[in-house]
């Protein structure tokens, strides 16, 4: 279990960017198929707010490589 | 102190802590269910701007400044105590939802009238933000350590009573105004909105009362006479890689799905009901208060037995079932609507208008069919290309269609309560004290707040992106829950933590 814990942390890696890149892909997409400035504030909130999020995936994962999550604290001296 | 003493003392904590949160989901939900009608008041859509705020306030400005109220919120609450921090939460919320119901429309104060409502609706998150995280911890410190997933679990009711509460007076209201229903529901739209927002002040000033009379945790009192205070809770909680690490696990794996799967089953299928299926306004949503009312004892059900068996699995199964299931029973809201498998009783058909616009005639008609069901059927016909197209709307659904849709309903709730019921004792257990409130805000409200409260945009907007699958929606939720289901199965453990005193 510990080897699958470490190594899916490279597929959550590796989500983060992708995530972000189908995420900017639609977004011109749907800009460019409807250019208005609603269209635009939406897909420009959805970028803002996913990306630190996807940031925050590519953290866990790395983190999970790391072997950061083999043993989860059992007291708050452990964190 | 004796046993009977502390129950009564906690049940005491529960409604303190509950009846305010129970207000301020209230306050929150009527703006959302009210946002066709606050948006003809104060974003015409004769002007661009105003309609651009209207898009911002309703689509952004409430979910996705959840977070900021978390971390502003959250971090008071480890400096100062949990009381007067969530008292604070109920102050701002309540005040701004009152305040929105008392501002004067576009047509009389024009572009100020959508700049104040955006600033309050903005408000309105910022203490939703700092609630949740406050009352869950405020209970969890005063709850024994094994009965803290049930005494929780009450909490976990509120969100869905309150949105129970905003369906039911916004109901009452539209029906009330008048005789009869057609100039009621006008009066409605014109001036009688205000109202769901104008009661919201005499509940908020029975819960202020209320939890002026509390007592701070006992937990943070006892590390505050220590000294024991975090000095900087946000960066204990997020800049050291122990409590982060702690920080993401919560969200990847746990309120992540949690969130999709709660909007998912409240909020997109009320939505989905209405605008896909096109069943009656009051229907559509008479439907959904029956499946709360049924299913709401299932918070306090599972989070109870979270107490006996860990509260992971719980939360995991009631995710893999949402998104195994969503497709068929979604699927099953379209079949059980549709016209298609019904049959008319032609004599019955009533036309209600006829009127030509240039080339275009557009015939509606009232159809009654053979199982009790009533249908606006509406047939537009290009005179000159001769095109036509028929849809159906405004659909009042037979007593058999509408309890079917009642029990599925029923079904997708009780996910939201496998999911929901235990996660507050989950997140309180994951963090120390002294960093909780901030720690646990966090993740809840971008799980919640981010992902769940944009899942019915994100949805209708991927419908009309694929446009020839009426279910595409789903698959937004399907994507995230997958990967949170994987990440929680595979990283948290089920162990209970006996101590939460640290």
């Amino acid at each position: 279990m510990n080897a699958i814990k470490k190594y899916l942390g490279i597929v959550w890696m590796a989500l983060g960017p992708v995530a972000i890149y189908y995420m900017i892909k639609t977004a011109a997409a749907e800009i460019a198929a409807k250019p208005v400035i609603d269209t635009k504030i939406q897909w420009a909130v959805f970028i803002i707010v996913f990306v630190p999020i996807a940031i925050g995936l590519v953290i866990f994962g790395w983190y999970a490589f790391k072997n950061e999550y083999q043993q989860l604290p059992e007291s708050s001296k452990e964190v | 102190m004796n046993q009977p003493t502390e129950k009564k003392n906690i049940w005491q904590v529960i409604a303190a802590s509950s009846v305010g949160t129970l207000i301020e989901w209230y306050d929150f939900y009527i703006f959302g269910s009210l946002a066709t009608v606050i948006a003809k008041q104060f974003f015409p859509s004769t002007n661009p701007t105003a309609a651009l705020l209207s898009t911002l306030a309703t689509f952004a400005a409430g979910f996705i400044v959840r977070p900021f109220g978390a971390l502003v919120f959250g971090r008071l609450g480890d400096l100062i105590g949990r009381k007067y921090t969530f008292l604070l939460t109920l102050i701002i919320m309540g005040g701004s939802t009152f305040a929105i119901g008392l501002v004067p429309g576009y047509a009389t104060i024009g572009f100020a009238a959508p700049l104040i409502v955006l600033l309050l609706r903005l408000l309105q998150g910022l203490a939703l933000g700092g609630e949740y995280g406050g009352a869950a911890t405020y209970v969890a410190e005063h709850a024994p350590s094994h009965r803290r997933g049930y005494y929780t679990s009450w909490i976990q009711t509120t969100a869905t009573l309150g949105l129970f509460l905003s369906l039911g007076v916004i109901l009452v209201t539209r029906h009330m105004l008048a005789p009869d229903m057609e100039t009621s529901i006008q009066r409605f739209n014109d001036w009688g909105w205000r109202i769901p927002f104008w009661v919201s002040i005499l509940l908020v000033g029975v819960s202020i009362y209320i939890r002026l009379r509390m007592k701070e945790s006992p937990l943070f009192s006892k590390i505050k006479s220590e000294g024991k205070i975090s000095v900087n809770p946000l960066k204990e909680s997020f800049g050291h890689k122990s409590n982060l690490k702690m920080v993401l696990l919560a969200l990847f794996g746990a309120t992540m799905g949690q969130g999709v799967v709660w909007y998912t089953g409240q909020f997109y299928a009320q939505s989905f009901l209405e605008t896909v299926c096109r069943i009656d306004f009051d229907q559509s949503r008479t439907i959904l208060i029956w499946g709360i009312l049924f299913a709401t004892p299932f918070f306090i059900v599972f989070g109870g037995w979270s107490d006996k068996i860990g509260r992971k699995w719980i939360m995991l199964v009631g995710m893999l079932l949402a998104i195994c299931t969503y497709q068929f029973i979604f699927r099953q809201f379209m079949n059980i609507t549709d016209h298609a498998s019904r049959t008319e009783l032609v004599e019955q058909r009533k036309l209600l208008d006829d009127k030509t616009e240039g080339n275009i005639q557009t015939i509606t008609s009232e159809v009654h069919y053979s199982d009790g069901a009533v249908f606006k059927e509406m047939v537009t016909k290009n005179k000159e290309t001769g095109s036509t197209s028929t849809i159906y709307k405004d659909k009042k659904l037979d007593t058999g269609s509408y309890w079917t849709l009642v029990g599925w309903i029923f079904v997708l709730i009780l996910y939201v309560t496998m999911v929901y019921g235990p996660i507050a004792a989950f997140l309180v257990e994951l963090f120390p004290t002294r960093i909780r409130y901030t720690s646990m805000s966090l993740p809840y409200h971008i799980g919640n707040g981010v992902f769940g409260g944009l899942t019915p945009f994100i949805a209708t907007l991927l419908t009309t992106i694929y446009v020839d699958n009426k279910l595409s929606g789903l698959w937004y939720t399907i994507i995230v829950g997958l990967v949170c289901f994987i990440i929680g199965a595979i990283y948290i453990n089920n162990r209970i933590d006996p101590d939460v005193n640290d």
